[in-house]
């Protein structure tokens, strides 16, 4: 129906090269036979043999599963929760103050949520002695807390438009509330809960300014293993080992992405 | 039930979110001292420590805080900018492009944007680098005669940012711009006016508040970024998220951090708060 201009085509045929020549550059390099980044020594898959034959990035990669799969599951229960209250209380007292305090880490920067979260635990076991030792507790505590707020976002935004009616006809026929939240509204906005888990496990994967200021030794994941490294230049490991982060993470996208657009048809 | 669906994300939030921001008020008023922790509050002051706001005046006063604010805020402006000029186009070129088309182009913007920003400056690391595949472009186009340094640069970290933000400013605007009636801009056009009078006159105008919601997406985070600086930046002068993690590694200044964090907030919330006030304005007026 509407035509769009030749001078918008080229702007995003630009912007889009913007966006993804530096991936693919990458892409490409990680499958150099040479070390070096000028030279193209021919193909090869040498690079991913040595990344799954260390150690250290096996062990980094099983951590950093395990935080984003924890934190995520933990960042969703309370993410749902917090949405629910937001799209079906209308009034209850400090109702301005919670919206705030949960969606707020969105805009607060990484540093300051990260170095504030380690005086909290700093202290906390200074005073109750727990967290005893910096690490996978409170990576996942402060990864769990950030992504929170991205899936009430996400969640809140489903539930204004989904199953109000079936919800008010359960409840008319007797339903608890508790039954009608657990069988009617979260099995229809289910593939929302499974995008927001898929986002804040994503987001969990890829953090390294809140996982540098929470970690303790001994307990490097996979982005701050990284950081350690790209701090002194480009090798030939990382850009295999980005290869297969950003292959993870768009098939986790795709799948997200076609769950939203798949429920986006259903309620249509 | 209504108390434990609030009650539980209230408790989180206020146990993990804002008591570590009051520990931070707490901190930026005390003192450095030897010892672990490296700060002297609460029951163990020696006497003569006290909460005093020296933080403060350090941060208000010394060029080197006071210039990376002015960089951090001048960047900032700059992305948010760059960011807008290549953005706008995409997003109205999304929002008017054939509708099988669109969900496939939204999904090019967003994918970036899920894969980690480590990992995206990353690339630019390489793209930039002395021996990078710009550089020798730029050699085998006659333009430069040897590599030129690229990296570590107000221009890459410049880049960086642009490149790292620019879905953040993509989508409010499609979202904006998809919900205008484009058959107005049309009808203006069929009627003779020509294609950037209608923008100009139409089009423009109805997506300003897509513009200002995009903008405060790439200006907030932006500010106090760490990891581009860090990456890509020079090092002579450095954003506030550089400095304050500088602080806070190198010199174990704990209350100075704090007091920095206090800093970066205040500078982040006033621009979003003035903004809430107008977009909620704006539509109420809708």
């Amino acid at each position: 129906m509407s035509r769009t201009s030749p001078v918008l085509i080229l702007a995003m045929i630009g912007g889009f090269a913007f966006l993804y020549v530096p991936l693919l550059t990458m892409v490409l390099f990680s499958f150099n036979a040479s070390r070096l980044q000028t030279v193209w020594g021919g193909f090869s898959t040498r690079w991913y043999w040595e990344l799954v034959q260390d150690p250290e990035v096996i062990q980094a990669a099983i951590l950093t599963v395990k935080i984003a799969g924890l934190s995520a599951t933990i960042a969703t229960v309370i993410g749902v929760l917090s949405a629910f209250a937001l799209a079906r209380f209308q009034r209850f007292g400090g109702r301005g103050g919670f919206s705030l305090m949960v969606t707020a880490p969105l805009v607060v920067p990484e540093v300051v949520i990260g170095f504030s979260s380690l005086m909290l635990f700093i202290y906390m076991a200074e005073f109750i002695g727990w967290p005893a030792r910096r690490g996978f507790t409170t990576i996942t505590l402060v990864h769990a807390t950030f992504a929170t707020a991205f899936v009430t976002i996400l969640v809140q935004s489903r539930l204004a438009g989904t199953a109000r009616e079936a919800e008010d006809a359960a409840a008319d026929l007797g339903a608890r509330p508790m039954a009608v939240f657990l069988e009617i509204t979260i099995p229809s906005i289910l593939p929302a809960v499974i995008s927001g888990w898929l986002l804040a496990f994503t987001l969990s994967i890829d953090d390294v300014v809140l996982a540098t200021f929470t970690t303790g030794p001994g307990s490097t994941t996979l982005p701050i293993y990284i950081w350690s490294k790209v701090k002194f230049g480009v090798t030939p490991e990382i850009n295999a080992l980005a290869s297969v982060m950003i292959g993870v993470v768009a098939l986790a996208a795709l799948v997200a992405a076609l769950l939203m657009s798949r429920s986006r048809k259903s309620i249509e | 039930m209504k108390r434990l669906f609030i009650g539980l994300p209230a408790l989180w939030m206020a146990v993990f979110f804002l008591l570590p921001l009051a520990i931070l008020a707490i901190i930026s008023l005390g003192d450095v001292r030897l010892g672990q922790p490296p700060v002297a509050w609460g029951p163990d002051w020696p006497e003569e420590t006290q909460l005093d706001l020296d933080s403060f005046d350090r941060i208000l006063t010394r060029p080197l805080y006071v210039d990376a604010f002015i960089s951090s805020l001048s960047i900032a402006v700059m992305t948010t900018l760059l960011a807008l000029l290549i953005g706008y186009p995409m997003a109205l070129g999304i929002a008017t492009a054939p509708r099988r088309w669109r969900t496939l182009l939204l999904l090019l913007v967003i994918l970036p944007f899920w894969t980690s920003f480590l990992l995206r400056v990353y690339a630019w690391m390489g793209l930039l680098g002395q021996n990078g595949p710009l550089n020798q472009l730029l050699v085998a186009l006659g333009l430069i005669d040897d590599p030129i340094r690229l990296l570590n640069s107000n221009g890459a970290m410049l880049i960086g940012l642009v490149y790292t933000y620019l879905p953040f400013m993509i989508l409010p605007l499609y979202a904006n711009l998809a919900r205008l009636d484009h058959s107005l801009a049309e009808a203006a056009q069929d009627l003779g006016a020509r294609r950037i009078g209608v923008f100009l006159d139409v089009t423009l105008p109805m997506s300003v508040p897509g513009i200002l919601a995009g903008s405060m997406l790439v200006f907030a985070p932006v500010i106090g970024e760490y990891v581009i600086p860090t990456l890509l930046g020079d090092a002579r002068s450095p954003m506030i998220g550089r400095v304050l993690a500088d602080e806070f590694f190198l010199n174990r200044d704990w209350p100075v951090t704090a007091a920095l964090s206090i800093a970066i907030l205040i500078v982040v919330a006033i621009p979003l708060f003035v903004l809430n006030r107008f977009l909620a304005r704006s539509a109420e007026r809708a």
